[in-house]
Order: structure tokens, then C-alpha cells, then sequence
């Protein structure tokens, strides 16, 4: 655990940050070595007694989002995907602080999110909004739809009379595919697509810049979510908005994303454009992931082959020490387990986090066995 | 929408060839081509594939008022039978405890704390018996031993029951709200110390703690006593009350549309105010409804101990105690009130158990 946490300021220094590297203008949110530690430790004060007394490490701590970098261009969509558990929602849940982050920064506009007061935080959300994944409990039941999408128009005086509001509402309504005279309906008299609609549509109210899109579709038929990412990508285009869409659907990701980051228990493993991350994809992990996603034609389904992970996801409370992924990798050799690998530019615009690749040797398969072509990029952390 | 032919032509060719005559399941599907904001059509070339299925069946134009969840319940609320008898039996005893004892007044003369001067009225009658033992309307329920209108007493009564009920388990609806509210809210440290405190509180044999109270000021106006029993019993009933709210809040809190709300921006105060309260709202109802019945049995336990509601005053459950006592001779002094009582308190059991029917979050999506 202790040595984990060293590591941290020196991964900085050295770390790329995954981004587009030709000249593309300023990044529109610039996500530097972000953390969300959860504390679990100090649960009870006999836990504290006793553990103090015995000696052990005082506090357990889940580490859900540990030092996360990415540039966000504006415009674009930049898929995360990743396993149930790794940190994903909570990572875009940090950008928004509406959870919490314990250490790095959120730059948004040349500041810094998470240094912000509560109070300019909320000035600041009018800029940066949410989809959630369940469309009914994430409306308020015992609000009107017109008031639900209503809601953040007042807050930010958009609109001056109540008139004002209302012709707002429907306007936004008409603009995700509801007809407005469902203003007064209440949300659960909605089908689970239109619920959805409607917290796109309230999303939309404050015209904002970047959407985080939690799992917006895990929860909906498939035909339905066709549909509503339809409507994102159209909203895209009209509005000239940016998304982090993050879902564990990876056939989804790639119909809507141009870039896709893939997270493994708090940490980005990957980052590339996502044609060149489905076609080649460069990390083991990636490679497991990516070869799980059926293909739609039986003839090709049937020879696909199809890279099994054993075990499960370790515990983010005590995750293993070097790779976190080294438990379960088929090409892990000793080293991973004492190095942590950093986010390297191995091809242009392609970033991976393994020590057994490197610009030099991107595949994973060439490599002689034992050997860590990557290790230059990295820190050792013991020994 | 589905037979007629649709007056306005879309921009595909043939496309009401495409579409097949019948499905297996026998009915052609709507293709969702068209598409009506206003007086403008829209074409499926406009909208992305699939993107046009909610206008598809709208027949009329007009805003439709969607059902509260509010007006759910209710609907719910009214189909139960013994909900309703309860409703119903309610208000026919408050209106009967506000305006009866004014109409006996009115009629007969007698008030709650009449007694008779002739000296032959003063004995206990039995009901629809007049001074000669003949049949009468004067005395429906009957006199007690010193010659007092038992119909006036018992709706009396049910005033200060029901006033008892009702008033202290609005006290204890306020404290533990806001008490429930603020641990719930606050979470952390300050939640465990104050659920910790509920808990101390509740290994208290509240009841001695009541009486000690009431014993602690029995030098009090009749007046006196009675809010300083409204306030004792609400104080005590409090804990059930926070501890509810507080599970309710600490489950709301991590629902999205409390997220949503943070992330539009809406300050905490409105939060609390417009999303958390009227969500957490159902149950804190529900046990309100069935809070009042406990309290009012409270009360009859200590008047019937004698710690309760005294003379001149009178309530069901000091009723109760004097008709008691005649048990054997004069048993209507003592069934009118307890019978009056047993079906106040039913008809509350069976209205806060059709409340939690009618307000059950498993049926919300219903």
C-alpha cells in the first residue's frame, strides 16, 4: 500500500497524457492524475483500537479512480469502457464532483474543478452536465416532466416568467423527440426510452458544453437504444457537444465513440481512436475485452476466438501491487507484479499501459517471452 | 389512426409497400415515418432511424394532465373498502365530538359537566329511559352516577382524544422529521451520534417516564395538564418517526435524481425541500396515520390510571375508568365510551393500513 501511494507524484512526471498530439486546439477538460480514494478505515473506533494495537495498516481504502489523465477535445465523444467495478461511473461522477475527488486535478476552461467552492462549483454546472443509467430514478416521481426539465432553467435564470420557462420546456422536449403536451405527465407514466429522453432533454436545459453519459443505455431494449443513441449523436451535431459516454457495451461504444479509454480498477489501460482500438488493440486486457464482443455473423462468430480471463476483478481495497491487472494476465511475467505501468504513447495516438510493450514493440505477441520492452517508461517501485 | 390512409405523403417511394400485410401476430406495425410537432410534419428523413416512434400514435393534440403519484394512491386509497369505512366513520365522529355536544346543549340542556340540581336526576339512567322509566330520546347512551349526559360526555370525549391523538403525534411529526431529516442528511459522524441517542432514548420505559411527568406537575390547571400531555406523548413517540425518516433520506440520497438535481445545480436547501421531503413523505404518512391510535390508547392508559385527563374534563379513556367502576350495576356508562373508542381506533388501523396499501413504493411504477 505504501509504496503504491509513492509512486503517485513520480508517475506524473513521466506519464503521457492521452490525448490527440497534433496540434487540435486547447483540450476542453483536461483530467490531471485524478483519485477518489474511498476511506473505508475508522468504520468503528474498536476497529481503530484494534488495529492500532496490532500494528496493521490503520486504514483500508478503495481505490476507485487511482490517477486517471486524459485530454477531452471539444466535439468529440470519448468512450470508457471497462468491467463492472473499475471506477468508470465514479471517474465521471468525480469530473462533476458530484463525487468527491481526493487528489489531481479537473481543468475545465483553465480552472481547476476541483479546487472550486461549493457555491462557484455551482455556477460552474451549467456548463458540464449528466445522463444518468436508470431513466426512471433519475427523474424525481412527484415531479412533472415540465418541471423536471423545468427545474435547472430556474436555477440558472434562464428564463425570465413562468411563460418564458414553459415555452422552453417544450422547445427542449421537441428537440429529444417528445411532444410537448406531455409537459404535466408524470415520469413513471413514460416508457423506459422517454424517460430517458426526458433526463436528456432537463441535461440539455443549460445548453452546456460536455455531457458525461453514465451507462446511458445499459438499462434500455436494444432497439431503444439504437434510438436514444441516435438522438446523442444528432444533439452532437446541432449543439457541437462533447461526451464522455461511458458503458461496458463495447459494440455501443464504437458505433458512437471516436475515442474509447478502457479503465482497469481505477487506472486507464488504453486510449486510442476507436476504429484503430477495435482493429488492433494493443493491452492484453484490451485484447480480452475486445475479443468478448459477438460479431453479428455466424460464420465468423463460430471461429472467433475468444480471449478468457480467469478469476475476477481483484478488490479495489487491496489491489495488487505493481500491474493491477498482472493477476489475471496471460502474458504477465515477473516484473508486472512490481511495476506499475504508466500510460506510454506506443503508436501515434494509441497510449497503453504495459511494460511488455513499447514503440518499438507494439505487439505483444513478438515479444520474446521475458522481456518487458516497456520498462523504460515505468518506475520501479521496490527493490 | 391505423385504418385511414394518411393525407400527407412522405418523401420515400412505396413505402406502404414495405410494409408487410400481416405479422405473425396479425397486425401490421406502424412504421415510425411520420412525425407531428405543431402543424409541421416531419418525414423520416429528418429524424435519425427510430427517432420518430413517440409522435407516431398521437391521435390528439391537446397537453394531456399526466396522474400524480399522489393521485395514484388516492385512486388506490378509495378501492379499499375498509380504508373508506374508515374514512368515513372518522369524520362522522369529529363532526359528532365538534357540533354534537352543541346540539345536545341545544336540545336537552346538558353539557359534559352538568350535573343535574333535582336531586332525583341525579342517578344513573339506563339509555332511552326517562325519569319514569319510560322510553326516551333524551339520554340516548344513558346518565353516570351523578346524573350526567353520557352522549354529551363521550363526545366530549372525542374531543380531547382526538385533539390529544392528533396534536401530539403532530409534535412528534415535527421533532422526528426534522431530527430523522438532519441525521439522515448530515450522514457520517453526526448521524451515529444521533441515532445513538435514539437508541439510549428508546431503552427508556417511556411510559414511567410519562408519568413521572405528569406526577412531576400535577399542581396544574386541568388545561395545564392536558398540553403538558399532549407534549409528553408526542415526545416520546418520536423515535419510530426518525428513525424512519432517516432510512428514508439515507436511501433517497443516493438515488440519481438527487444526483441530477447537484448536477443541475439546485442548492441543498431545495434539495432537501423539493426532492428529498416529498419523496420521503408515503411512509412518514402511514406511520403518522397509525401513530395516532397509539397515542390516543396512551392517553386512555394514563387517564385510566388516573394520571391522564382529569375533571371537569373528561376523555374516552377517563370515561372508561369511571364506568368501571359500576361495572356490574351501570354497564352502559361503561360500553358507550369503550365501544365509541374501540371503533375510532379501528377505523385508524384500517385507514393507515389502506394508506401504506395505496402508498406501497412497490406499486409506484404501477
Amino acid at each position: 500500500m505504501s509504496f503504491a501511494e509513492g509512486v503517485a507524484p513520480e508517475a506524473t512526471s513521466t506519464q503521457a497524457t492521452p490525448g490527440i498530439t497534433e496540434p487540435n486546439g486547447e483540450p476542453l477538460l483536461s483530467i490531471r492524475n485524478l483519485e477518489v480514494h474511498f476511506d473505508l478505515g475508522g468504520a468503528t473506533v474498536w476497529d481503530k483500537v484494534t488495529r492500532a494495537s496490532l500494528g496493521r495498516a490503520s486504514r483500508r481504502v478503495v481505490k476507485a479512480v487511482d490517477g486517471v489523465s486524459l485530454d477531452i477535445h471539444p466535439g468529440e465523444t470519448v468512450g470508457l469502457v471497462g468491467e463492472s467495478g473499475c471506477g468508470k461511473s465514479t471517474l465521471g461522477r468525480a469530473l462533476l464532483r458530484l463525487t468527491e475527488p481526493t487528489g489531481g486535478q479537473v481543468l475545465f476552461k483553465n480552472r481547476d474543478l476541483a479546487q472550486l467552492t461549493a457555491r462557484e462549483m455551482r455556477r460552474v454546472r451549467r456548463h458540464l452536465q449528466m445522463i444518468f443509467q436508470d431513466p426512471y430514478s433519475s427523474l424525481n416521481p412527484r415531479m412533472t416532466v415540465g418541471r423536471i426539465i423545468g427545474e435547472p432553467v430556474k436555477t440558472f435564470d434562464l428564463a425570465g416568467s413562468r411563460a418564458e420557462v414553459e415555452a422552453r420546456v417544450c422547445e427542449l422536449m421537441e428537440t429529444v423527440g417528445l411532444s410537448p403536451r406531455f409537459i404535466k405527465r408524470y415520469p413513471h407514466e413514460f416508457s423506459g426510452g422517454q424517460q430517458q429522453r426526458i433526463g436528456i432533454a432537463r441535461a440539455l436545459a443549460l445548453n452546456p458544453d460536455f455531457i458525461v453519459a453514465d451507462e446511458p443505455i445499459s438499462a434500455l431494449d436494444i432497439s431503444i437504444q439504437a434510438q436514444i443513441m441516435n438522438l446523442m449523436q444528432r444533439l452532437q451535431r446541432e449543439k457541437n457537444l462533447t461526451y464522455l459516454f461511458i458503458s461496458h457495451d463495447l459494440r455501443a461504444v464504437r458505433h458512437i465513440a471516436d475515442r474509447v479509454a478502457v479503465m482497469y480498477l481505477g487506472r486507464l489501460v488504453e486510449v486510442a481512436d476507436a476504429r484503430v482500438i477495435y482493429a488492433e488493440p494493443l493491452m492484453p486486457y484490451t485484447k480480452a475485452l475486445i475479443s468478448a464482443v459477438p460479431v453479428p455473423d455466424p460464420e465468423v462468430e463460430a471461429v472467433r476466438r475468444r480471449i478468457i480471463l480467469e478469476g475476477d476483478v481483484p478488490s479495489p481495497v487491496n489491489s495488487p501491487s505493481g500491474c493491477p491487472f498482472h493477476t489475471r494476465c496471460p502474458y504477465a511475467i515477473q516484473v508486472c507484479s512490481e511495476i506499475v505501468p504508466l500510460l506510454a504513447e506506443i503508436k501515434p495516438n494509441h497510449f497503453a499501459a504495459c511494460i511488455r510493450i513499447s514503440a518499438e514493440h507494439p505487439d505483444i505477441d513478438t515479444v520474446e517471452p521475458g522481456r518487458a520492452p516497456g520498462l523504460q517508461n515505468t518506475v520501479r517501485v521496490t527493490g | 389512426m391505423k385504418d385511414e390512409p394518411s393525407p400527407i405523403q412522405t418523401n420515400e417511394v412505396g413505402l406502404d409497400k414495405l410494409k408487410p400485410a400481416l405479422t405473425s401476430l396479425g397486425t401490421p406495425p406502424e412504421p415510425p415515418v411520420r412525425a407531428r410537432r405543431g402543424n409541421t410534419i416531419h418525414t423520416t428523413s429528418e429524424l435519425a432511424i427510430g427517432e420518430g416512434d413517440v409522435y407516431s400514435n398521437e391521435a390528439e393534440i391537446e397537453a394531456v394532465a399526466g396522474k400524480s403519484l399522489w393521485r395514484d394512491a388516492w385512486r388506490r386509497l378509495r378501492r379499499n373498502r375498509l380504508a373508506v369505512f374508515g374514512m368515513v366513520f372518522l369524520l362522522v365522529i369529529a363532526c359528532a365530538s365538534l357540533v354534537g355536544p352543541l346540539i345536545i346543549k341545544a336540545t336537552t340542556g346538558y353539557t359534559h359537566d352538568y350535573i343535574p340540581s333535582e336531586a332525583s336526576l341525579i342517578k344513573s339512567f339506563p339509555p332511552f329511559t326517562d325519569t319514569d322509566g319510560s322510553f326516551s330520546w333524551k339520554h340516548p347512551m344513558g346518565t353516570d352516577t351523578t346524573g350526567r349526559d353520557i352522549l354529551a360526555r363521550v363526545l366530549f370525549g372525542g374531543r380531547v382524544s382526538l385533539t390529544v391523538g392528533i396534536i401530539s403525534t403532530i409534535v412528534s411529526l415535527i421533532i422526528g422529521v426534522s431530527y430523522g431529516a438532519t441525521a439522515g442528511y448530515l450522514d457520517g459522524r453526526t448521524d451515529d451520534v444521533m441515532m445513538r441517542i435514539v437508541d439510549v432514548l428508546y431503552a427508556i420505559p417511556y411510559m414511567m417516564v410519562v408519568i413521572v411527568l405528569l406526577a412531576m406537575f400535577s399542581g396544574q390547571t386541568p388545561h395545564g395538564r392536558l398540553l403538558l400531555l399532549f407534549l409528553a406523548l408526542g415526545a416520546v413517540s418520536w423515535l419510530t418517526m426518525a428513525r424512519i425518516v432517516r432510512g428514508q433520506v439515507l436511501s433517497l440520497k443516493n438515488q440519481e435524481f438527487i444526483l441530477a438535481a447537484r448536477a443541475t445545480g439546485v442548492s441543498p436547501t431545495k434539495i432537501i425541500f423539493r426532492h428529498l421531503v416529498p419523496n420521503a413523505l408515503s411512509p412518514v404518512i402511514v406511520y403518522a396515520t397509525l401513530t395516532v391510535p397509539q397515542v390516543m390508547l396512551q392517553e386512555a392508559f394514563l387517564s385510566f390510571l388516573g394520571f391522564g385527563v382529569q375533571a371537569p374534563l373528561t376523555s374516552w379513556g377517563s370515561l372508561a375508568f369511571e364506568g368501571i367502576q359500576n361495572m356490574a350495576i351501570f354497564p352502559w356508562q361503561l360500553i358507550f365510551p369503550s365501544v365509541t373508542m374501540a371503533l375510532t381506533l379501528l377505523s385508524l388501523n384500517f385507514l393507515g393500513d389502506g394508506l401504506r396499501d395505496a402508498l406501497d413504493p412497490q406499486m409506484r411504477r404501477g
